[in-house]
């Protein structure tokens, strides 16, 4: 029994790319081929390695906006909201301490970040908790009202004079801001955000709080009966996920853009959620499905240039990916052989 | 630890459990048995194109990136971009690598240094305008041995990296042709301009097209509608049922891609002029004219430079006269008489005798812009940073 967590996804890996094969073969490629070059682009090299594990970054601590709140039950799909406020209230801290030694900037950018994404989620929570507003929905919602005072902020109240044709806010100071982790060419977000996701498993699987929380899932009422706060464990998970969104959309300020404007809606939040389906919404799942995906993105766009496949190839792939694996959760204490080698195992 | 509450959100009765308990096996046999059976099939095409360029790039040959922010083939933007890229492929020795959709974040870096380490390219077209800073000024500091040219004319000598270059074209002399073209097929005197932001550079284009259409028509009103985003398909579609509904005739539009409002103005048979490629086919009857970029001409000269080991040019802007620009052909429901009009202007502009900037000009509000006698050329740089709508243009700025 104890292999079949692995050998089930691993199967569907295999299905999903064999799948995927036919695909690329329709378009007129060789699938083999393509597999190289996707294996060349996302882990053949070093750089192409560092490159997957730079475009993990974002999705390890947006996964984690879908993924806590699932431990009870809930779905939320608008961690690109969360990541997007998160930004756009780290570049207005940053701005705000301007001034300030480094620490503080930095200090008030993520605890800013951080404060703005649980609100946000939090408030998806809420509604869940008070209202019974379906939070799937009301969590998407708000991503467009997020993006919406993004753009109002910064070409608005928060906008830099200077930025005349790309809006944006003020540079919180190219001193101020993250620099790479040491002998590698990836931004500190890696790890923060692999921290956060064996944090996060460590809350889910090892505490109270976190047992609650599965309880809350399992069953609301059971969980009503034994005295559980069902309201405050909804919205705490909500807001912890919002949180991590929000430090990833910090993470954007602070490592890469300096400050904050449209293109900090780039889909990252989107992406996580995909991540966090495929992780089973598993924590710690999520830090190697982040990097298989950061793979994926790395090598797509070596497909486009090497084979001419249109950029919705990886789209294709990642769906390929998404529908194979919820599907295979069917297999799970189904397959006799799987169970017979897991006993010898 | 194996729980399963996950898979509790995901309910399938066990009848479809068996369903595709059994069809799984069959698709993955039939997914490997198709993939080997088309292979040799695949091969015999693919093989030409797919093997050599998996090789590195040979001696003599300048392989040259081109990044999109959209589609590569929207016909908008970033289509005009890779126009200009299909013409580069086409020059000996040269060969083109593109990738399309790369958001303007880290993506955006790594996707250049890609091409750099994977491809072999030493000459990078960043087309998107928010590539540049800190993007490409990033890379270019890390491979100051590769040339970076970018689309937007932000180069600031002393402040970035020598290996960098930026370009732009004064695509508002184009505008204001279209509007001439415009102005003089208006019937309702009303034209219809669905905008992304109201930043400088589109706020330029707005004013350069009425000024073009009330040069040859003084009773003719420009609306504006500016929709907020770069690419929002739905909302250029409302806008140009909302100008449409309001009187306008002639549609135009500045946004990523004018596709939704030319394909809306064709649908209500209203007439469109086109920005950034040409939209004739998408509006075989209405289509006017367009202001379009012409980047094989700049494309093409930096090419030279490069491969004459030249440092290329750090900053490049042209309009009619350096060939930057161009106009779509005219429409069938272009008269003669606003096509002797449009000609005229456009070889004023070509020619440097026109002015489009020039006094006295007032604002919308009735405020003087540009007191009489003060001109404005194409190179002014305080046109650059303009934040007004000239007279004869519905809409405010907030």
């Amino acid at each position: 029994m104890k292999l079949e967590p692995l050998l089930i996804p691993l199967f569907a890996l295999l299905a999903s790319l064999a799948l995927f094969g036919v695909f690329v073969a329709l378009a007129g490629q060789r699938p083999l081929d393509v597999y190289f070059e996707m294996y060349r682009g996302a882990f053949g090299t070093w750089f192409s390695f560092q490159n997957t594990l730079q475009r993990a970054c974002p999705l390890l601590l947006t996964a984690l906006c879908t993924a806590l709140p699932a431990r009870a039950g809930l779905v939320v799909i608008g961690g690109e909201g969360a990541f997007v406020v998160g930004g756009l209230a780290a570049a207005a801290a940053g701005v705000a301490l301007a001034g300030t030694p480094r620490g503080v900037i930095l200090g008030g950018l993520f605890a800013a970040g951080a404060a703005a994404g649980a609100l946000w989620i939090g408030l998806s929570g809420f509604l869940r908790a008070r209202r019974g507003v379906n939070e799937t929905i009301s969590s998407l919602l708000l991503t467009y009202i997020g993006v919406a005072l993004l753009n109002h902020f910064v070409e608005g109240p928060l906008r830099d004079p200077e930025s005349l044709n790309k809006p944006s806010t003020r540079h919180i100071g190219e001193a101020n801001m993250l620099g790479s982790i040491p002998g590698l060419d990836v931004h500190w977000g890696l790890a923060v955000g692999v921290l956060a996701c064996i944090a996060a498993y460590v809350l889910m699987e090892r505490t109270v709080f976190g047992f609650a929380a599965a309880l809350v899932g399992g069953n609301t009422r059971a969980a009503r009966l034994s005295g559980i706060g069902v309201a405050s464990i909804v919205v705490t998970t909500c807001a912890l996920g919002g949180a991590a969104a929000g430090v990833a959309g910090a993470f954007e300020v602070a490592a890469v853009h300096g400050r904050a404007n449209a293109s900090l809606a780039a889909g990252y939040g989107y992406t996580g959620v995909l991540v966090s389906f495929l992780a089973r919404h598993n924590a710690l799942a999520v830090i190697p499905v982040s990097i298989f995906l950061g793979g994926i993105a790395a090598s797509g766009g070596l497909l486009q240039r090497v084979f001419g496949l249109p950029d919705a190839t990886v789209s294709v792939l990642q769906g390929i990916l998404f529908v194979v694996l919820i599907a295979s959760d069917t297999l799970y204490g189904r397959i006799r052989w799987g169970a017979a080698k897991g006993a010898h195992a | 630890m194996t729980r399963r509450e996950v898979s509790a959100h995901w309910p399938l009765r066990s009848v479809q459990r068996r369903w595709f308990l059994a069809l799984t096996p069959c698709l993955l046999a039939l997914s490997v048995s198709c993939s080997k059976k088309d292979e040799p099939a695949a091969g015999s095409s693919a093989a030409t194109d797919a093997k050599p360029s998996v090789a590195p790039a040979g001696a003599g040959t300048l392989t040259v990136g081109f990044i999109y922010v959209g589609a590569k083939d929207d016909y908008g933007y970033n289509q005009a971009h890779h126009e200009g890229a299909l013409a580069v492929s086409k020059l000996p020795g040269v060969k083109i690598r593109e990738e399309e959709k790369v958001p303007e974040t880290m993506d955006v870096q790594k996707t250049m240094e890609s091409m750099i380490n994977l491809d072999g390219a030493k000459l990078l077209f960043p087309t998107s305008f928010g590539y540049f800073d800190p993007h490409i000024l990033k890379v270019a500091e890390k491979y100051p041995g590769v040339t970076f040219l970018h689309c937007g004319g932000l180069y600031q000598e002393g402040k970035h990296p020598k290996n960098v270059g930026s370009y732009f074209g004064y695509i508002d002399e184009a505008e204001y042709v279209a509007g001439i073209v415009a102005g003089g097929t208006t019937k309702t005197n009303k034209l219809g301009f669905v905008a992304a932001k109201p930043i400088p550079q589109v706020l330029r284009n707005i004013n350069s097209y009425t000024l073009g259409a009330r040069s040859v028509n003084s009773k003719v009103e420009v609306t504006v509608i500016f929709t907020g985003d770069w690419s929002m398909p739905i909302k250029e579609a409302e806008a140009a049922n909302s100008l449409i509904a309001q009187g306008a005739d002639v549609l135009t539009a500045h946004v990523d891609s004018p596709k939704v409002v030319i394909e809306t103005a064709e649908k209500h048979g209203v007439f469109s002029t086109g920005y950034h490629a040409s939209q004739a086919n998408l509006a075989p009857k209405g289509y006017l004219t367009g202001a379009e970029w012409n980047w094989e001409k700049v494309y093409t000269a930096y090419i030279e430079q490069v491969k004459a080991g030249q440092t290329p040019e750090h900053l490049v802007r042209g309009g009619f006269s350096s060939g930057f620009v161009k106009l779509s052909p005219y429409g069938a429901a272009v008269s003669d008489a606003v096509k002797a009009k449009a000609e005229e202007a456009k070889a004023k502009l070509t020619a440097g005798t026109l002015v489009v900037y020039a006094g006295p000009m007032k604002d919308n509000a009735g405020k003087e812009l540009i007191p009489a006698g003060t001109q404005h050329p194409q190179t002014d740089i305080t046109l650059e940073s303009m934040n007004y709508l000239v007279e004869g243009v519905k809409g405010k700025l907030d």
